[in-house]
């Protein structure tokens, strides 16, 4: 993973330094709340709804053994001893006091960590497929581009006051795992004829309460390209974007009013003047940013049959069906540690776990762990004959749940338990449905369906593109759901359709209940919920639903 | 004499800022909108000493051909969260080779004064009576990833 140098260490501490100078010209009241609020945000602290919230940056969603070790002491230490793995990779503190922030972020500086751009109307932590490197379907690592963006954007000087905020997303394998489709910029590593590496633009795709699917505005950018062309497209969008109502402000809307084509003659206009100049990548600067992904010292062993594995015993056969990966590498496997144990809000992690964690990182690979923006973790780097000793650890840790890519792998944002822009809670529901559906036999049977759930129409729990979304809708002051159905975050993305009036919270389950039942009786065989729904449209779903 | 900061310093400055967009100032040494100087070119010349100021939602293409032609060109931030004079300075700076004095003026604030000057501007009429404080907001950071006007190279070249 990236090594910093004695630059990139400079930078980040003198950020600290700067943000403990803000926070105590804020505290003696030489700062006003209003000037204060981008500051905060640009640190990744929000104000919520019972305390601060500290985000803190996971670039691309890499992280080492240290860096998890400090986390859980931090955790401890200024916290409740707990962490979250957030939507966007990042990981997140629920109860951080603002005094100690400053603090915090020093702790963090030492392991080569921040919370730089995690909120505010920046350029936000850049995100990855979180099998990057080791996917048997990998195109190209995209973790290099990354880095290389994370630089070009951190303290970008022209873009830190931006219309809205702004995300990045990279994806270098055939079936995106990273929701390119659904970014302010998605950028899709293809091989052009030749085989060299090009990225595939993809701009104003967002959520939130207006889902767009983004807009490819150039099929084959060359890598040389690639900072000079992105910083084309903020400066557009800085100049352009509405600033007079934040709900208009994101660039999809810009994209949408303006049109794809007249957007991109705009984007194309202001490349000209930059294309070739100083921030033309080098070869040797992609070749730097490389030579810290490099695949680690792999030993060499034959691949076993997974179907022979898979006899050791009939729990252990779930979770390595669901719960690992392909690797690209012989004899290897890629692990998912589901953070989605029923009665816990999915995605959170105590400092106890994120300690063992990081030790099976070591153990059982080279202590490298990703997080994900299902809200899980990976080790990515498993020997397949490792593989039922670290499963038997994993369920002593509870977090060996094989439900990864199931109907209970919720996504699931704070909601009303946490955040003050909730309009109903969401942990709730989805424990809700987890205990409706603990068998898992049958949760099986569905195959890959995917649930997510959102407080508010602010969609951090992207609900627009689960198969099936939920989304929490204030009815006459009573915390009501509205459910939507078909939505994907693929390459083939989709935005979900209502599937009507909206339902109490105790009815959630039981319409969930109706909807699978619907699926299963048109189901053709080995059909997924996303295909049989785009076959046979809403129709009987909703009539089953509300029958 | 109101105090500003140029060049780094805290120095007296006697430019006046014109808001009226429709009547005409009666002397020179004044910064006026755009719109009232694409209006009265000459009326405003005969003044002597006229600067003009960019409203956030006016380009420095606007200014056409008049762009060399002034001493001081300021950017108006009506809420210090508008960043689009931040893509102003830089266009004025690198694709209009704007070589007079950059003015930031209006709603920012010190803690923007370090990437105010990344994009070209050299004078901040900042609103704050403690201006010798926030000189130190200048050296926020020693060095930075990107190019820009103050540092032609991003670090990649520089490694
Ligand atoms: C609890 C405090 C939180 C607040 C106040 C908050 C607020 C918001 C707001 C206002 C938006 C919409 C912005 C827009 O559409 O421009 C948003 C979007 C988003 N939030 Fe949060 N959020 C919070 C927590 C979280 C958490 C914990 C996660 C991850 C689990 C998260 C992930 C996201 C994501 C991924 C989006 C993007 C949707 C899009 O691209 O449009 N947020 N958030
Ligand atoms: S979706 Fe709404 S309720 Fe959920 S975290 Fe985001 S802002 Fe809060």
């Amino acid at each position: 993973m990236y090594a910093y140098d004695h630059f990139d260490r400079q930078l980040v501490s003198q950020r600290v330094a700067q943000f403990r100078d803000q926070t105590q010209r804020y505290l003696a009241g030489k700062i006003t709340d209003e000037q204060f609020l981008p500051l905060r945000l640009q640190n990744g602290l929000y104000i919520q709804r019972l305390a601060p919230m500290l985000r803190i940056a996971v670039p691309y969603g890499t992280l080492n053994a240290e860096q998890l070790r400090k986390l859980a002491s931090i955790t401890r230490k200024y916290d409740k001893g707990y962490a979250h793995i957030s939507t966007r990779q990042n990981v997140q503190l629920n109860w951080p006091k603002l005094e100690e922030v400053p603090d915090i972020l020093e702790e963090l500086a030492e392991v080569e960590m921040h919370a730089v751009q995690t909120s505010g109307n920046c350029i936000r932590n850049v995100t990855a497929d979180q099998f990057s490197g080791v996917a048997a379907d990998e195109v190209e690592d995209a973790r290099a581009y990354c880095e290389i963006i994370r630089q070009w954007s951190t303290f970008h000087p022209e873009f830190a006051f931006l219309p809205r905020k702004f995300k990045i997303a990279v994806c270098g394998s055939e079936s995106d795992r990273a929701a390119v489709m659904v970014h302010d910029i998605g950028l899709q590593i293809v091989k052009d004829a030749a085989g060299n590496t090009a990225f595939k633009v993809i701009v104003g795709g967002g959520l939130g309460r207006t889902p767009v699917i983004g807009s490819v505005i150039n099929e084959a950018l060359e890598p040389k390209h690639l900072l000079t062309y992105l910083e084309a497209i903020l400066r557009v969008y800085n100049q352009l974007g509405r600033r007079d109502n934040k709900f208009k402000a994101r660039i999809k809307i810009l994209v949408r009013a303006m049109g794809a084509e007249a957007f991109k003659a705009d984007v194309e206009k202001e490349w000209a003047h930059i294309k070739d100049g100083a921030l033309s990548l080098t070869d040797e600067e992609i070749s730097r940013a490389q030579s810290f992904f490099q695949p680690p010292a792999y030993e060499s062993l034959p691949q076993q049959d997974m179907q022979a594995l898979a006899l050791e015993n009939a729990d252990f056969a779930r979770w390595l069906q669901h719960n690992t990966h392909a690797h690209k590498v012989a004899g290897y496997r890629i692990v998912t540690l589901a953070l989605k144990t029923t009665g816990v809000a999915p995605g959170d992690v105590t400092a106890e776990q994120l300690e063992v964690i990081a030790d099976l990182g070591e153990r059982y690979g080279f202590g490298e762990i990703r997080s994900t923006h299902q809200q899980n973790i990976v080790l990515p780097d498993v020997r397949q004959q490792d593989l039922f000793a670290l499963w038997k650890e994993l369920v002593e840790l509870e977090v060996a749940a094989p439900v990864v890519g199931t109907l209970n792998d919720i996504i699931c944002c704070p909601g009303g338990d946490f955040c003050s822009l909730a309009n109903a809670k969401s942990i709730p529901i989805a424990e809700a449905i987890q205990r409706r559906f603990e068998d898992l036999d049958y949760v099986y049977d569905l195959g890959e369906v995917e649930l997510n759930i959102s407080g508010c129409m602010n969609a951090c729990g992207h609900h627009h593109i689960g198969n099936i979304g939920i989304l929490g809708v204030d009815k006459k002051g009573q915390e009501f759901y509205q459910v939507s159905l078909g939505g994907s975050q693929g390459l083939d993305a989709s935005i979900g359709k209502i599937l009507g009036p909206s339902f109490a919270q105790d009815e959630v389950p039981n319409v969930i209940e109706k909807v699978l039942e619907t699926f299963v009786s048109l189901r053709q065989p080995e059909e997924r919920f996303l295909d049989t729904f785009r076959r046979v449209g809403m129709d009987p779903f909703k009539e089953r639903a509300y029958a | 004499m109101p105090k500003i900061i140029k060049d780094l310093n805290v120095v007296e400055d006697s430019w006046q800022v014109w808001r009226d967009t429709e009547n005409l100032p009666t002397t020179g040494g004044v910064i006026v909108p755009l719109s009232l100087w694409q209006a009265h070119k000459d009326a405003l010349l005969a003044l002597g000493g006229i600067a003009v100021f960019l409203a956030s939602d006016q380009s420095p293409k606007l200014l056409g051909a008049d762009i060399n032609s002034f001493a001081l060109i300021a950017v108006d931030f009506p809420k210090f969260a508008d960043g689009r004079g931040f893509s102003y300075g830089r266009e004025l700076r690198e694709q209009h080779g704007f070589n007079g004095e950059l003015r930031a003026i209006g709603d920012f604030m010190r803690d923007q004064l370090y990437f105010l000057k990344r994009c070209g501007f050299n004078s901040f009429a900042l609103q704050s009576d403690e201006l010798d404080e926030a000189l130190a907001s200048f050296n926020d950071f020693s060095d930075a990833y990107q190019p820009s006007i103050d540092q032609s190279l991003p670090i990649f070249r520089r490694r």
